[in-house]
């Protein structure tokens, strides 16, 4: 489809050319930006970038921003083909989409940042066990997911609860029956903290994996499933699942419970992987923290943008609307409107400087 | 024959003359347009369908060749939807023979209204319906004694989905769904009964029953017939209230009540499709090519049957 979206994407972007004012210098983002910025990709920011449209029409009202969610690799597509400005993407630019950047952006290329991470919980439906707290190590949701323990009162199970009472009822894992990045991500976890469980690999699709268990469409689907069959359990979005437990897992020797926090120390913890620019701030999702404050499921979705633009009004509003999603309150604006975790502040310095290294084309 | 007579017969033949061109003009536009639509479409699924078809099976994630992959969603299909037509033609023809022969006449045209009014329900209703009401109810109380007194049919082997997200589930849904359509076409036909017929029956001592059997259902069979085939050709093609209450798995299944069930055709494209790319698009519409023709064979023999059961 982005093939039929490209020609209204253009004018669009012709128009946000004809009506964008240039701003101040390089170096700065002056207020008074005027014009529109299209971007395209993942469907999983789209709920954040609602935030980031509001939030940033606040700042600069004289800016719209438009996102089309086409799904992260029709996104990538769209962007190298300068069908829009910026792209949203559940993974950063290969290092063959790298070299296609070159052509799009300019010698300077293009580069992907981690601006969302949205945090997956393994919510569960065990009212017998009341408001203790399930515990899951890395082996344990594997197996269950796997379809090799199938009854809550597996000594699986036990071991990593001590004292609790575990029911004799059969577990119902739920999955998401549609392709989905965070089924990506949850089996990327799963293949990461337990390679010996999980043989599958990181999966988008489930029946590519061990099958079993019950499939359900898109996040809402998974969470009412799980809330109508007692014993289910499964993983969804952690701001979605509502009144519904969710397990603490296995990390670095201790268990962690999900909060934004922990969520947002995962891209603290993971190794950078440049697949081009210096400025890329691609990372190597470290499923495996040392660190027991560290939540190490979560989605980390990227925009990907070029370090240089052809024209100086471009350039100023990538650069001001990049900044401003990165910033405190962009991620804050993201957390209120989709549940994601806020980068860390380390993080975030550094991907300010790479953002200011946005910069129009000579001549 | 007066001149003022045959002035008034020439000026109708004129009149009528330019008003059967224009209306032969159109009607045969309307036909010509039906076919090219349908050649369009049949064109289109084909020309797309065949990057799928010639790839190997290595250019896919899964490796599956066409066959694996389309196998699974074509026994879901099928299976929900005679699955469907059982559970909705006894029903059909039950509440069809109700309305023309055992309800007072006021009656059964609200009640025939209020059957009409199911058909206005749109699928992504019944589907919501399915999943927050009727799932969980027959999870609870239906599925599991099933299971207990009947698991030693494959139908029922278990283990019961706990949220009732199965195949059985979905036909019951697809069931109702289709029953207006069946309903309306036996009533139709039913009611055409020759009165003689009936009259006939009745005078040689028959009860209402034994009339309804000797008369009423000979006649109306062959409605009957292309109603049930009609319903199974709407059951192939349900997409939504399918992709919502159908927990899929890549597989072949006829246990009825668990949580892997093969999915349907429509319901799997609804549900990859929006983040599908390349030859997995062209895949998924290789699979919408098999549901066209399994479609139209379904009507193909329906026209079959209700033509030849009327001569």
């Amino acid at each position: 489809m982005p093939t039929r979206r490209i020609p209204l994407i253009a004018i669009v972007a012709l128009l946000a050319v004809a009506c964008g004012t240039a701003g101040g210098g390089t170096g700065s983002t002056a207020p008074g930006l005027a014009g529109t910025l299209v971007g395209a990709g993942a469907s999983s920011q789209a709920a954040a970038m609602d935030g980031w449209k509001a939030g940033f029409a606040e700042v600069e009202p004289g800016v719209t921003v438009e996102y089309d969610p086409i799904g992260s690799g029709g996104g990538r597509s769209t962007f190298l083909a300068g069908g829009s400005d910026f792209a949203g993407s559940d993974s950063p630019l290969k290092a063959e989409e790298f070299e296609q950047s070159l052509d799009r952006c300019g010698p300077l290329g293009a580069i992907s940042v981690p601006h969302y991470i949205s945090p997956i919980a393994i919510a569960y439906n065990l009212p017998s066990v009341g408001d203790t707290v399930l515990q899951l190590s890395p082996e344990t949701v594997a197996g269950i997911f796997a379809n090799q323990i199938v009854n809550w009162n597996d000594p699986k199970i036990a071991a990593d609860n001590p004292g609790v009472d575990l029911p004799d009822l059969a577990i119902n894992p739920v999955h998401r029956s549609d392709e989905s990045g965070t089924s990506a991500n949850f089996t990327d976890y799963l293949a990461q903290a337990a390679p010996a469980v999980w043989t599958w690999g990181s999966i988008e699709v489930w029946d590519e994996g061990p099958g079993g268990g019950e499939g359900a469409d898109g996040t809402s689907g998974v969470v009412a499933a799980i809330r109508a069959g007692e014993g289910s359990i499964g993983y969804a979005d952690a701001s979605q699942i509502g009144d519904l437990p969710a397990a603490a897992v296995g990390v670095g020797g201790g268990f962690v419970r999900f909060s934004p926090e922990a969520a947002g120390r995962i891209v603290d913890s993971s190794e950078r992987v440049s697949s081009g620019s210096e400025w890329d701030y691609a990372i190597e999702v470290n499923r495996t923290p040392d660190n027991p404050d560290t939540y190490p499921i979560a989605l980390v979705s990227y925009h990907i943008f070029c370090l240089e633009y052809e024209d100086q009004a471009k350039a100023d509003l990538v650069k001001a609307f990049m900044g401003w999603v990165g910033s405190e309150d962009g991620q804050a604006a993201a957390a209120a409107s989709a549940g994601s975790a806020p980068i860390s502040d380390a993080v975030r310095d550094a991907i300010a400087r790479s953002i200011d290294q946005v910069t129009v084309a000579d001549g | 024959m007066t001149i003022e007579q045959s002035a008034r017969e020439e000026r109708q033949v004129r009149v009528s003359k330019v008003g059967d061109r224009v209306f032969l003009g159109l009607s045969r536009g309307a036909g010509v347009f039906i076919l090219v639509t349908l050649a369009g479409v049949a064109l289109f699924l084909f020309r797309e369908a065949l990057p799928a078809l010639q790839a190997d099976a290595t250019e896919f994630r899964d490796s599956d060749t066409f066959l694996q992959y389309v196998g699974p969603l074509v026994f879901g299909t099928v299976l929900a939807s005679v699955l469907a037509v059982v559970l909705a033609a006894p029903l059909a023809v039950a509440v069809a023979l109700y309305l023309t022969h055992y309800a007072p006449k006021r009656l059964a045209r609200t009640f025939g209204q209020f059957v009409d009014l199911l058909a206005a329900i749109p699928s992504v209703v019944f589907g919501l319906w399915g999943i927050a009401f009727l799932a969980p109810l027959l999870a609870r109380h239906v599925y599991p004694v099933l299971h207990e007194n009947f698991g030693w049919i494959p139908l029922f082997a278990g283990p019961v989905v706990p949220s009732g997200r199965s195949m059985l589930t979905a036909g019951i849904v697809l069931a109702v769904m289709i029953l207006p359509l069946m309903t309306a076409i036996s009533r139709e036909a039913f009611s055409r009964t020759p009165r003689l017929h009936e009259e006939a029956s009745l005078a040689l001592g028959a009860t209402r029953w034994e009339m309804i059997r000797q008369a009423v259902l000979p006649f109306g069979r062959s409605a009957v017939v292309s109603g049930t085939m009609l319903g199974l050709g709407r059951a192939l093609g349900e997409t939504m209230a399918v992709a919502m209450i159908l927990s899929p798995a890549d597989l072949f299944s006829v246990n009825l009540i668990g949580p892997e069930n093969p999915n349907t055709i429509a319901a799997n494209i609804a549900l990859r499709f929006p983040e599908a790319q390349g030859l997995d698009v062209n895949r998924l519409l290789a699979t919408g090519l098999v549901l066209f023709a399994v479609t139209l064979v379904v009507n193909l023999v329906a026209r079959r049957i209700a033509s030849g059961g009327a001569a």
